[in-house]
C-alpha cells in the first residue's frame, strides 16, 4: 500500500539542555489517517508533536510537510493546528471569539466567519453556547471548544496533545468515540499523543509506540497488540506474561525448564530471548494435560473475565479466563504455539561487564579502586596491583538502587522496568553505557536514581596485558 | 492523681474529633480580620470623617462652604498636580510595560532576582532618594557640569521636568510589580495557541498579551497616579517655586484646618472619580 505522506520526520534529534529527548526519529504520517504517538511520560511523544507544530526546532534532521522542508517555518505559517493538553482557551474571549480566533486572522468576511463558527459549534455539540465565557464551561465543553477552534481553521493536520487527560473516565470514553467519528467525518489527518494504551488502540488507524526517545514500533493496533516488536511494547500495550527463555532451535523454546513449541524461526541456537504470552491466550486445563502447571494464588473477578494469578516454579503468571478457579488448586496451563511470541532481548548481554584498570589499591585494607565514568569506585576485600587490567562481570542482581541516596554512580536514568514473572528487569542508562538490573521493587520509569554495586556477587578476573 | 490524669486523657480523646471541625470553621471565619478592621476604624474612618467635617464647617463649627471658596484659590496648583501625575504615570507605564514583559519571559529564578533588584532603591529612605536627585540635578552638580562641558547651558532643577523625573524614579517599581505579576501568570500555552492559530509576534501581543495584562495596567496606574497626585516634598525639593497640591495641603493645614480639609476632600473625590472611570474602561476592554 503506497500512500503519500503529509508529514515526514527524517532522523530527528532533539536535545534539551544536554538531555537527549529524541534520538534519531524517522516517521511518515499519511494523509487522512489517525495516528497515535503512544508511550510513557518522558518518552518524547509530546516533543515530536511540538516539532510538527513548529514550537520546537530539532538540532538535526528534517521535517517535511507535503514534500517541502519546513524546519524553519514558524508555527503561524504551518497548515497544522493543535489541541493543547490543558485546552489553552483564551480566558478573555467567549466561546464564539475563541473559535473565530483563527478565522479572523485569515481575514475572512464577518458573515463567513459567523457561518463557519456556527457550523463547527454544531459539529462539536455546542450550539447556543456562543456567548458563554469559556471559564464557565465544564472540562468536556472546554475540550470541545478547543477542538472546534483547531478544526474550524481547516488545517491539513490536527495535532492533539493528550486532549482527554483531564476528563473523567466516562466522559473520556465518550469523547474517544466522538473524536474518531469527527476525524472520519472531516477527513483530516489526526496526530494524537497519549500515554493511555487503551485509548490508542480504540481510536487509531496506526500506533507509534515510543520509549526513551526512540520509536519502538509502528503498526496497526492489531499488529502492535498481537506482534509486539519487543518486551517493552508487549508490556506497555495490554497485559502480558514476559518470561526469560532460551531458543533451542527453530520453533522450539525452553522456559522455566520446559520445552514448548512455537512458530518463530531464525534465532541463533541457545540464544536468550524474551517470551511473551498474553493472559487471555492461556488455556486452563488439568495439570497432567499441559507441560506447564502451577498453583492458583489469587482470583479477581473483573466483570468480563476472572484474573487468575498462578505460581509456577517461582514465577508469577497472569491468566484471563471466563471460568473461576479455586485458590490453592493446581492447574495446567496450555498455550497454542502461535500464541507464544518470541522476541530479541532489549539488553543483549545478560550481565554487566566492565573492562578497566586498577586506579589505586590498598594492601592493608585489602581494597582495589578503579575509575568509573570519572568517579572512584572501591571494591572491598579484593586486592590487585595498581595498573592491573581487570574484567568485572556484574550479574543483574549485583546492582541495586541506593536507599540512602548516595550511589557509586549518581543520576542514572531508568529506561525501562519490565516484570519478568519473578522479578523486575530494569534497564538503566548512565553517561556512557547501559546497565541491566534485577529488582523486586517497582522502580519509576524515566526517573534518575543513584546506582550501587554489590561486588561480592561480581566475578573479577585479570586480563592479560596484551589483550 | 492517676484517676485525674486518665480523666483528662479521656477528655482530650473526646475532643480530638471536634478539632478538624473547629479548624475548618476557623478557616472560614472572618474573625481574623478584626484587628485590621479595628485599626482601620480608628485610624482611617474616623480621621476621614473628621476631615469631611472640617471641610464643611467654619471655625465656629457651623455648616459652611467657606472652606471650599478659600480652596478655589489653589485650583491652578490642583490642575498642575493632576497634569504632573498624569505625565509621570504615562512615563512609568511606557518604561515599565516592556520591562515587565521581558522579565516575565525569564526563568522563575531570574524573575525573582530581577524583581528583588528592582526593589533595592526602595530600601532607602524616601527623603534621601529625593536629596540624591537634588545633588545630581543642582546647578554645578555632576549632570550640569557634564552638560556645560558640551556647551549646553540649561537649568536642570526647579522645574516641572525635575519633578516628573523624581516622581517616575519614586514610583516606577509600583508600576512594574503589578504588571509583572499579571504577565507572569499568562499561560505560555496561550501564546503558543495564538501562534498556532496564525498570529505572528505582533498579533500575539495585540490579541493575547495586551488584553490579558489590562488588570495589571489598571492596578499599576492606580498605584502610581494616586500617590503622584497627592504626594508632597518631591515638588518642594525639585520643583523650585512650583508646589504641588500635596505641599499646599501640608502648608495650609497648619494654619487653617478647614481650608486644608476642603482641598483634601476635593482631591479625594477627583482621584476616586478617575479610578471608577478607569475600572469601567478596563472591564469593557476585557469583555470585548
Amino acid at each position: 500500500m503506497k500512500q503519500n505522506a503529509v508529514v515526514s520526520l527524517r532522523d530527528i534529534n532533539f536535545k534539551y539542555s544536554n538531555e537527549v529527548i529524541l534520538n534519531n526519529i524517522s516517521l511518515d504520517i499519511f494523509d487522512k489517517e489517525f495516528i497515535t504517538l503512544l508511550g510513557p511520560s518522558g518518552c518524547g511523544k509530546t516533543t515530536t508533536l511540538r516539532i510538527i507544530a513548529g514550537f520546537e526546532t530539532p538540532q538535526s534532521g528534517e521535517v517535511y510537510f507535503e514534500g517541502k522542508q519546513i524546519n524553519d517555518l514558524p508555527p503561524h505559517k504551518r497548515n497544522v493546528n493543535t489541541v493543547f493538553q490543558k485546552y489553552a482557551l483564551f480566558p478573555h474571549l467567549n466561546v464564539f471569539d475563541n473559535v473565530a480566533f483563527g478565522l479572523k486572522l485569515k481575514k475572512l468576511s464577518k458573515s463567513e466567519i459567523e457561518r463557519k463558527v456556527k457550523q463547527m459549534l454544531a459539529i462539536v455539540d455546542l450550539k447556543g453556547y456562543e456567548k458563554r465565557p469559556v471559564r464557565e464551561l465544564s472540562g468536556g465543553q472546554q475540550q470541545r471548544v478547543a477542538i472546534a477552534r483547531a478544526l474550524v481553521c481547516d488545517p491539513k493536520v490536527v495535532l492533539l496533545d493528550e486532549p482527554l487527560g483531564a476528563l473523567d473516565l466516562k466522559l473520556r470514553k465518550d469523547m474517544q468515540i466522538e473524536l474518531k467519528q469527527l476525524q472520519q467525518k472531516t477527513q483530516k489527518t489526526f496526530v494524537y499523543v497519549t500515554h493511555d494504551q487503551e485509548e490508542a488502540l480504540t481510536m487509531s488507524d496506526r500506533v507509534c509506540v515510543m520509549n526513551n526517545g526512540v520509536i519502538a514500533q509502528v503498526g496497526t493496533p492489531e499488529d502492535i497488540y498481537n506482534e509486539p516488536a519487543n518486551a517493552f511494547v508487549a508490556d506497555f500495550i495490554g497485559e502480558a506474561n514476559i518470561i526469560n527463555g532460551t531458543m533451542l532451535e527453530d520453533c522450539k523454546v525452553r522456559l522455566l525448564g520446559v520445552e514448548l513449541d512455537c512458530v518463530d524461526k531464525g534465532f541463533e541456537k541457545n540464544k536468550p530471548v524474551d517470551v511473551v504470552i498474553r493472559p487471555e491466550d492461556i488455556e486452563v486445563v488439568a495439570p497432567d494435560r499441559a507441560k506447564l502447571s502451577g498453583v492458583v494464588e489469587d482470583v479477581i473477578f473483573k466483570g468480563v473475565h476472572f484474573e487468575i494469578s498462578v505460581r509456577c516454579n517461582n514465577c508469577q503468571w497472569l491468566i484471563h479466563s471466563t471460568v473461576a478457579q479455586k485458590v490453592g488448586d493446581r492447574i495446567g496451563m496450555r498455550v497454542d504455539p502461535f500464541n507464544i511470541h518470541i522476541m530479541d532481548k532489549m539488553f543483549l548481554n545478560p550481565t554487566n561487564d566492565i573492562f578497566t584498570e586498577v586506579y589505586y589499591s590498598d594492601k592493608e585494607n585489602n581494597t582495589t579502586t578503579f575509575l568509573l565514568e570519572g568517579s572512584e569506585v572501591t571494591i572491598p576485600d579484593v586486592y590487585y596491583k595498581e595498573g592491573t587490567k581487570l574484567k568485572i562481570v556484574l550479574p543483574p542482581d549485583a546492582l541495586y538502587i541506593a536507599g540512602d541516596g548516595v550511589g557509586q554512580l549518581d543520576e542514572v536514568y531508568i529506561e525501562s522496568v519490565i516484570w519478568k514473572g519473578e522479578h523486575n528487569e530494569i534497564i538503566l542508562e548512565s553517561d556512557e553505557r547501559k546497565w541491566i538490573m534485577q529488582s523486586d521493587i517497582d522502580e519509576q520509569v524515566a526517573t534518575y536514581v543513584p546506582l550501587c554495586f554489590d561486588f561480592s556477587k561480581a566475578e573479577i578476573s585479570e586480563v592479560a596485558a596484551d589483550e | 492523681m492517676s484517676s485525674n490524669s486518665t480523666a483528662s486523657a479521656s477528655a482530650a480523646k473526646t475532643r480530638v474529633p471536634a478539632a478538624p471541625h473547629k479548624q475548618r470553621s476557623f478557616m472560614k471565619s472572618k474573625r481574623p480580620a478584626i484587628p485590621y478592621l479595628g485599626w482601620m476604624l480608628i485610624f482611617t474612618i474616623v480621621p476621614l470623617v473628621m476631615v469631611v467635617y472640617y471641610a464643611f464647617t467654619d471655625s465656629k463649627g457651623h455648616f459652611s462652604l467657606e472652606a471650599f471658596e478659600n480652596a478655589s484659590v489653589y485650583s491652578e496648583v490642583f490642575l498642575y498636580s493632576l497634569l504632573i501625575a498624569l505625565i509621570s504615570t504615562v512615563i512609568c507605564l511606557v518604561l515599565a510595560y516592556p520591562l515587565a514583559f521581558s522579565i516575565s519571559r525569564c526563568s522563575q529564578r531570574a524573575q525573582s532576582t530581577i524583581v528583588m533588584f528592582l526593589m533595592v532603591p526602595m530600601w532607602m529612605n524616601f527623603l534621601l532618594r529625593i536629596y540624591a536627585w537634588v545633588l545630581i540635578l543642582q546647578n554645578y552638580g555632576p549632570l550640569d557640569m557634564i552638560l556645560n562641558f558640551f556647551g549646553i547651558d540649561i537649568t536642570l532643577i526647579g522645574n516641572s521636568g525635575a519633578v516628573i523625573v523624581g516622581m517616575v524614579y519614586e514610583f516606577l517599581p509600583f508600576m512594574i510589580l503589578p504588571l509583572h505579576t499579571v504577565m507572569s501568570k499568562i499561560d505560555p500555552s496561550l501564546i503558543e495557541a495564538a501562534q498556532d492559530l496564525g498570529c505572528n509576534r505582533i498579533g500575539v501581543f495585540r490579541k493575547v498579551i495586551f488584553p490579558l495584562s489590562i488588570p495589571g495596567i489598571i492596578s499599576g496606574v492606580t498605584m502610581v497616579f494616586v500617590p503622584t497626585a497627592s504626594t508632597f516634598l518631591v515638588a518642594q525639593y525639585l520643583g523650585g517655586t512650583q508646589f504641588m497640591i500635596g505641599d499646599v495641603i501640608e502648608r495650609v493645614f497648619q494654619s487653617d484646618h478647614h481650608t486644608g480639609s476642603a482641598i483634601a476632600v476635593v482631591l479625594m473625590v477627583v482621584i476616586l472619580g478617575c479610578l471608577v472611570f478607569m475600572n469601567r474602561f478596563g472591564d469593557e476592554e476585557a469583555v470585548s
